[in-house]
């Protein structure tokens, strides 16, 4: 165990020696610098390190876990967050990056010509941002939790001041070679874990083909069947075929992430950083290159995790783990607080079913009595950290994983924390406010942002609305209904005009944040739904994380009818933007 | 000039309109709305929409995008577009 210990130490603070390391090589001296790293990065390079920035707590730490969970449903975090970025190569990035601006806000400035419109975007972006930081917050407690075997408010803690460190240090050219560190480690960390599991459990060492292989037990029977006959026998809905609710919502869901993705700041922002726009086009195909290798990974990590935790649990049918001689993992997990176990029958016994109720219930199909369920928390962010454990892997695997988590959250935290730095500092004071500020007070202010930002998200992270993948998708939803229809309508409809681009934003993300604080609580403070008692997910069963998809066609629909009111943009602007859509003359991002 | 930046603009608007439709199908078509009659097949241990739903969409979205940047840097060159 002091073995584990020892490992853990020198990955997490080898790596972050690493990362400071970089941050403190690269560090930022200029404005421009800060925001988007000189323009001299190429394409394969920045391709890794938006991996670093997408790759977060959400992706790294929760997705394969709520897979794990929801088979099937599961898919809507892998199509959603990688099919986001052909809309992004096709829809945005090239023409985005011919603009040549430094933040989002400042290209819908330029674009719709109004304040206003640019105070709306640094609005919608401030509030999507947060509520993915949320999320990183969450990825940041468990890790740290686990990791200094505390309790998980007190590794939130912890979380915010090593975050606060990372991010108000260096800017954004720090953080590009730093990122590309931290890919090389995330990748490494979680895909090593796979590859060990899956050939343990198939024989077969690439993960993606073992989890459509047989399992190497002699049985001759496939992993995916075995794993859809093992839940099922516990009551749980089979794995390969769980749905998320209806067909309709998993339609949504998708869709919500897919156009999220194309409307998150801090990705967008990396395309501003390439040479020319070919090369936007190409660093989004590496992006997706360097994402893929992690999202075509996580559902053999999620079944296969899944797995081995019930023949943890129950090794033979009917022959469960006697808790007194649970493994060290499970009781490693039990201080954090994010797994427990209740012996209700007494019989000193786990039972892992899902019957979550005090009555035992008779399985129609087999005849077999479905126990009462004990093990009553399993956090879904526990699964990838507590995976190597489970399957007995050699420490130093264990010590690796936890190197990458951390690196995940906090990668993704520096990265929207500068997102929301700049489009406060830059585009609200600098842009509107106070245009004689400083270069030197633009970066200080900027660093109060931060700061301020990291309070404010790891106050709302004490009690976060939902595990930290299901967090970031609500931002993501924030983002599809706001920022992704006005940058869409910017570029392939030159007749869109600066009203109806904010009347289309402000309805858009209104009607998303209504829905989902009505769920949610308002910014997520539990008790505060304010319409009180409707039926959840009540608009055709669409769950809130879901609904971003709804406020992006609300959005579109607003900002056409005010279009056919308030008469087209003026002629500059659509000129403006025929030229935006030849690559050619594309020179460095430039500044007003 | 001004009709080679319209034809150039209509080629690639065709391009994107081609590359998404790829793309729905097969993420929302063949991984979700036509999933239970694919599952009907196998592709070794995976029935065959839940692969495309977990594995084969991602494959099919890289593709997209790397044959949509071939083809524009086409274009580019055609038009003499490029930086």
């Amino acid at each position: 165990m002091e073995e584990l210990k020892l490992y853990t130490y020198i990955a997490v603070f080898g790596t972050f020696a690493l990362y400071f390391a970089i941050a403190w090589w690269a560090r930022a001296d200029s404005t421009s610098d800060f925001y988007v790293a000189g323009g001299g990065i190429t394409p394969l390079q920045n391709g890794m390190a938006i991996g670093a920035d997408w790759m977060s707590a959400a992706s790294f730490i929760s997705m394969a876990g709520m897979i794990s969970f929801m088979g099937y449903g599961g898919s809507v975090f892998l199509m959603g967050w990688t099919g986001g970025y052909v809309l992004l190569a096709l829809l945005l990035a090239p023409y985005m990056r011919k603009h040549g601006k430094f933040t989002v806000p400042e290209f819908i400035f330029d674009r719709y010509y109004s304040k206003t419109a640019r105070v709306v975007a640094v609005a919608c972006l401030i509030i999507a941002s947060l509520t993915y930081i949320i999320g990183q917050m969450k990825g940041v407690g468990v890790a740290f939790s686990r990791f200094l075997e505390i309790d998980y408010d007190n590794g939130l803690y912890i979380g915010m001041f090593v975050v606060w460190v990372y991010a108000v240090l260096g800017g954004m050219k720090g953080i590009t070679y730093t990122q590309i560190a931290q890919y090389v480690v995330m990748i490494f960390a979680y895909t090593i874990p796979a590859v060990f599991i899956s050939l343990q459990l198939t024989g077969n060492p690439i993960p993606q083909l073992g989890l459509g292989s047989t399992l190497a037990d002699g049985s001759g029977m496939y992993l995916l069947d075995k794993l859809d006959l093992v839940v099922t026998d516990l009551g749980f809905k089979e794995y390969t075929t769980a749905n998320l609710g209806s067909t309709v919502n998993m339609f949504a869901y998708t869709l919500s992430l897919m156009i999220g993705t194309a409307g998150l700041p801090h990705v967008i922002m990396r395309f501003f950083t390439v040479p020319s726009v070919q090369a936007a086009r190409a660093s989004a195909g590496y992006a997706l290159v360097c994402i893929a290798l992690l999202y075509t990974v996580a559902p053999a990590v999620g079944a296969m995790a899944r797995l081995n935790l019930m023949n943890t649990i129950e090794p033979v049918a009917g022959q469960n783990l006697v808790y007194d001689e649970r493994p060290q993992w499970f009781k490693d997990w039990e201080k954090t607080g994010l797994l427990k176990y209740e012996d209700k029958n007494g019989d000193g016994k786990i039972q892992y079913t899902a019957n979550n109720t005090d009555k035992i219930i008779i399985d129609e199909k087999t005849g077999k009595e479905i126990l009462i369920n004990e093990m009553v928390k399993v956090d879904r962010d526990i699964m990838v950290l507590a995976n190597p454990a489970i399957a007995n892997l050699p420490n130093w695997v264990i010590a690796l994983v936890a190197a990458g988590g951390l690196a995940a959250a906090l990668s993704t935290a520096a990265g929207l924390l500068l997102a929301i730095s700049s489009s406060i500092s830059h585009d609200l004071m600098k842009g509107i406010l106070t245009p004689d500020m400083s270069e030197k007070n633009e970066l200080l202010s900027s660093r109060v942002v931060m700061t301020i930002a990291i309070i404010v998200s790891g106050y709302l992270g004490l009690n976060p609305p939902g595990f930290a993948a299901g967090t970031v998708a609500l931002a993501f939803g924030l983002a599809a209904s706001s920022i992704f229809p006005a940058l869409m309508m910017g570029i392939f409809c030159k007749k869109m005009s600066g009203p109806a681009a904010v009347a289309g934003m402000c309805s858009g993300i209104g009607i998303t944040m209504l829905y989902v604080f009505q769920h949610k609580g308002i910014m997520f403070i539990p008790g505060t739904s304010f319409l009180g008692g409707m039926e959840p997910n009540w608009f055709f069963g669409i769950s809130p994380n879901a609904f971003g998809v709804i406020g992006a066609i609300v959005n579109f629909s607003v900002a056409f009818v005010v279009l056919q009111v308030t008469g087209p943009a003026p002629k500059h602007i659509q000129e403006m933007v025929e030229n935006m859509r030849i690559p050619s003359g594309a020179g460095a991002a430039h500044d007003h | 000039m001004e009709e080679n930046k319209e034809t150039y603009w209509s080629e690639n608007l065709r391009l994107i309109f081609i590359c998404l439709t790829i793309w729905f199908v097969v993420s929302f078509g063949l991984g979700l709305l036509l999933v239970e009659p694919l599952n009907e097949f196998r592709l070794g241990g995976y029935k065959l929409g839940f692969w495309f739903a977990q594995q084969g969409s991602i494959y099919a979205f890289l593709g997209l995008i790397f044959w949509y940047g071939a083809k524009m840097n086409k274009l580019d060159k055609k038009y003499h577009s490029e930086d």
